[in-house]
């Protein structure tokens, strides 16, 4: 079987490389897809705890996360409809209007 | 044996104090009368407490010591091994001196209080004067009876308050609210010395509380001539303040200013009590001024130098009241030179007599001023003595008491003085001598005093002037004080012809036998060599009297001529031998430009304004700092989350990941 | 080599490729594409620790829905390759080695669990759907009815972001 850490880890990695995505890139849907992947690795983590201790709390706790997620997938690119609207652009950096 | 006075002794001071809190508060929109029968009865069922006070001393406990604690104030306790390391509480005794001090007290402030709802009628604030004049008899109250040093400290600086307060009572008058200032100032740099008396007491002995520490300070052996220890840098401290209250060389430069108060004030705080109250300390801690030669004697020169200088600078005053201030600074002189020998019981007889004559010469000169529409330049007077008979009368018998003349009191008590002054071995001669000569100008300036007022030539413009006796609220404690003045000596009389000094006598349970240097000579001897002094200080006054007659009467001009002919002498004494310049000069100006230039310009400025500043301009500063994370620019912000995700987890995992780290080394 | 643990690199291997992918790409839909792929193999690996509901569901709603919703904007919007803004310093300088720190410090904590006697490799958990409705039906009952709420809400809000403006 293997081990659990293995999956940890793994879950660390993607986790790590969402962040990377996160901090680095400009578009606004390529940041979300990052937030998504760092949500990913976490489900990957509580699935694997969830074989480790022998409970299925972890794999509800997951359904949870999936369902949470769409829900915030859906508000979310509606967000970011209307700032293409409004700034005609998807740079990140465009959305600066709190800048003094 | 009960004595419910005695239990209750508190009453004497508080009485007065009701009276002045509730004139205080209450008495701006009071007609006079009213005022006056607060003040009045509370200063008068306080003499009557007193006097029932003194009598269950004497005929119920037979003059016993009497102490009561009455409430703790300030404890520290022992954590240590239990009891307490200090404990300063408010106690009240009664002993033969306490007696003496709280009958002058409250007799004398009554009387004066009287007086003073005639002198003060017409004046404003009215209730005001009478408020303070009664918490200046609580605290003087307070300070005779207090059974520890620290209660008599209380009562020593309210009577300065007090003191300060009345001298500036007319307060929009500038000369007279720097007077109080000084007053106050002057008294300061007194007490620092008196505080760092009792803190040494309190660090050798353990204990303020009187009876406590002179038993314990009894037993320790003397401290001779050349030996610094502890009883004489205490008793130097204490007497440091003696000086600062009581008006002594150097810090005598208050009183005559002082004169800028009413009358009723300069004869009650500046010439019965409050001066009196430096002899008082002394007196009371006779034991361990006994301790000290260095102490005694520096008690005895100060005090017969001071009496010297003062009568000097008095022979050439011209404001009324300034003649009387020097004298008392001059009479306070010779408390303590009688202190200063030893003859502690003298000294407070002097006290008591000193009392009464000063208190109704300060009366009858307000008197005399108020006679005149308020002139109190003695050289625009005159010829007064048929159209203010009473006034005149009186005072006439109180210059009589000072100069020295019996069977007036005076006579007694500065005979007492000087004798113990002569018999002290070594040294005491020349402190006869210079006593006697004070003795003779004392004599001189007062009968200068009295010539001047109220013989001669009429000085003044009748027209301006209505000269009208006072009324009858003014004139009767003049009349009261008068008497004393006159037999107040008289039961120290028996001794003249070998009977007992019954004063003395009294005293003894406090002070001890006076005159140990007696006990070489034989007591008729004795006897013999005090007549002869006595006599010798009678001659004294009179060469005085007569040679202040043929100046002031028979030779009109002679004064003049003199002054002229003996020029500097005559201005640097009529300019009090310049010493307020001096002390400006050397101690105010350099003070005042330290203030200025140090303390002002740098310190409070630079430093502290500058620290304040600063901390204002670190805040903006940060601020300026911390603002740049509120960027506006999202990437930023999205790693401020990643730092602060980090932070979170390194918090928590801190122990997995040492534990890696210490693994992988 | 057991077969499991052959089949874990793979997917495992994978799975980071295409995460890769998705931070390296220029183009949106090619991240969303290299996402997908991830997705996917996520779903294998839940596979094969033995939760197979939670697998089906990650392919259907994950990658059949969410990312298809993606896909979609991508496609609505017309994006196009990403501009070379760089507005932010700090993303510049700190931005990297904070991220690696942060997966550093993970890995470091999950690296060595102990997770005692409950930490033994084990089979899968027999009858793990079953086990999972029983658990939303019982004590997860709350959150469940929740999120049904949360999703009303969602779409509603969905709804009014994407209103055209009324002229």
């Amino acid at each position: 079987m293997v081990p659990t850490n293995y999956y940890l880890v793994l879950s660390a990695i993607l986790f790590g490389l969402g962040t990377v995505a996160f901090v680095f890139k400009r578009n606004i849907i390529t940041i979300f897809m990052s937030i998504e992947l760092m949500l990913n690795a976490v489900n990957l983590a509580f699935v694997a705890f969830s074989q480790a201790f022998g409970k299925v709390h972890g794999q509800v706790f997951v359904l949870f996360v999936i369902v949470v997620a769409a829900a915030e997938a859906a508000v979310g690119l509606g967000i970011i409809i209307l700032i293409q609207r409004n700034r005609q652009s998807l740079n990140v950096e465009k959305v600066n209007l709190l800048k003094l | 044996m009960p004595t419910p006075m005695l239990d209750h002794l508190w009453i004497i001071p508080l009485l007065p104090l009701l009276g002045a809190t509730t004139n205080g508060l209450f008495g701006k929109n009071w007609p006079n009368k009213v005022v006056n029968g607060v003040a009045l009865n509370a200063t008068g069922f306080s003499f009557l407490a007193a006097l029932e006070a003194v009598r269950e001393f004497i005929y119920v406990r037979n003059q016993e010591l009497f102490r009561k604690e009455f409430f703790d104030w300030i404890v520290i306790p022992n954590l240590v091994s239990g009891g307490n390391l200090f404990r300063a509480g408010f106690d009240l005794q009664m002993d033969q001196l306490t007696v003496v001090m709280v009958l002058v007290v409250t007799g004398v402030g009554f009387l004066i209080h009287i007086y003073s709802t005639g002198y003060m009628a017409h004046e404003g604030g009215y209730y005001r004067f009478f408020s303070y004049l009664n918490l200046f008899m609580f605290f003087m109250l307070i300070l005779v009876l207090a059974a520890n040093y620290v209660l008599l400290f209380v009562g020593w600086e309210g009577v300065g308050l007090s003191s300060y307060l009345l001298i500036g009572f007319y307060f929009l008058k500038k000369s007279a609210s720097d007077a109080g200032k000084k007053a106050f100032i002057v008294n300061r740099i007194g007490d620092f010395g008196f505080m760092l008396g009792m803190f040494l007491l309190f660090k050798t002995f353990g204990t303020l509380d009187f009876t406590q520490l002179f038993a314990k300070a009894e037993p320790w052996s003397h401290e001779g001539w050349g030996q610094f220890g502890t009883f004489t840098v205490a008793c130097l401290l204490l007497f440091m303040g003696a000086c600062g209250k009581s008006a002594q060389l150097p810090l005598y430069v208050w009183l005559p200013d002082a004169m800028e108060g009413p009358t009723p004030v300069s004869a009650l705080i500046h010439a019965a009590t409050m001066v009196t109250a430096g002899v008082y300390v002394v007196a009371r801690s006779h034991i361990l001024f006994t301790h000290s030669e260095i102490a005694m004697v520096v008690v005895a020169i100060v005090g017969c130098a001071t009496a010297f200088f003062a009568a000097t600078i008095g022979l050439v005053q011209t404001d009324i009241k300034r003649v009387l201030a020097y004298s008392t600074v001059s009479q306070l002189g010779y408390m303590f030179l009688g202190c200063g020998v030893g003859a502690f019981g003298a000294g407070i007889f002097h006290l008591m007599t000193h009392a009464f004559f000063k208190a109704l010469l300060f009366l009858a000169a307000g008197s005399v001023i108020h006679a005149m529409g308020g002139e109190q330049n003695m050289l625009h007077m005159g010829g007064l003595s048929k159209k203010i008979k009473v006034t005149y009368w009186t005072m006439l018998i109180a210059t009589l008491a000072i100069a020295g003349f019996p069977p007036l009191a005076g006579f007694f008590s500065k005979d007492s003085i000087l004798y113990a002054a002569f018999i002290r071995e070594p040294g005491g001669h020349p402190l006869y001598i210079v006593g006697l000569l004070t003795a003779l100008l004392t004599s001189f300036y007062m009968f200068r005093l009295i010539f001047l007022t109220f013989h001669g030539q009429q000085r003044y413009d009748e027209h301006h002037v209505h000269v009208h006796e006072s009324p009858w609220s003014m004139l009767g404690p003049l009349a009261i004080l008068a008497v004393l003045s006159i037999i107040g000596g008289w039961m120290a009389a028996p001794s003249f012809w070998g009977g007992e000094d019954h004063f003395a006598s009294f005293l003894t349970p406090v002070f001890g036998v006076a005159h140990e240097a007696e006990g070489a000579m034989s007591e008729a001897a004795a006897h013999k060599l005090e007549l002869s002094l006595a006599f010798v200080a009678v001659v004294a006054a009179l060469i005085g009297l007569l040679t202040a007659f043929w100046l002031y009467l028979k030779q009109p001009g002679k004064p003049a001529e003199i002054a002229k002919s003996l020029k500097p002498i005559y201005t640097s004494l009529y300019n009090k031998y310049y010493v307020d310049e001096l002390y400006g000069a050397a101690i105010v100006k350099p003070l005042l430009a330290i203030s200025t230039n140090v303390l002002w310009k740098v310190i409070d400025v630079e430093a502290i304004d500058g620290t304040v500043n600063g901390i204002a301009h670190g805040a903006t500063a940060t601020g300026d700092v911390a603002r740049r994370t509120q960027s506006g620019n999202t990437r930023s912000y999205a790693v401020w989350v990643v730092i602060g995700a980090l932070a979170v987890l390194v918090i928590i995992f801190w122990p997995a990941i040492r534990a890696l780290a210490g693994g992988a080394q | 080599m057991s077969p499991a643990l052959l089949i874990f690199f793979v997917l495992a291997g994978l799975a980071v490729l295409a995460a890769l992918s998705l931070v390296v790409q220029r183009h949106p839909i090619h991240s969303a594409l290299s996402l997908i792929v991830v997705m996917v193999c996520l779903a294998g690996l839940y596979l094969l620790i033995g939760a197979e509901f939670v697998a089906a569901v990650q392919i259907i709603v994950y990658g059949g829905a969410i990312m298809v919703l993606f896909v979609f904007v991508i496609m609505l919007l017309n994006v196009g390759e990403e501009e070379r803004t760089d507005f932010s310093k700090l993303a510049k300088f700190a931005g990297l080695p904070l991220a690696l720190a942060l997966t550093a410090s993970i890995a470091a904590a999950v690296v060595k669990p102990d997770l005692g006697a409950a930490g033994v490799a084990r089979a899968a958990i027999p009858n793990a759907t079953a086990q999972i409705s029983s658990m939303l039906f019982k004590e997860f009952v709350y959150p469940f009815e929740l999120t049904s709420f949360l999703i009303l809400v969602a779409i509603m809000g969905a709804l009014v972001l994407a209103q055209r403006e009324k002229k």
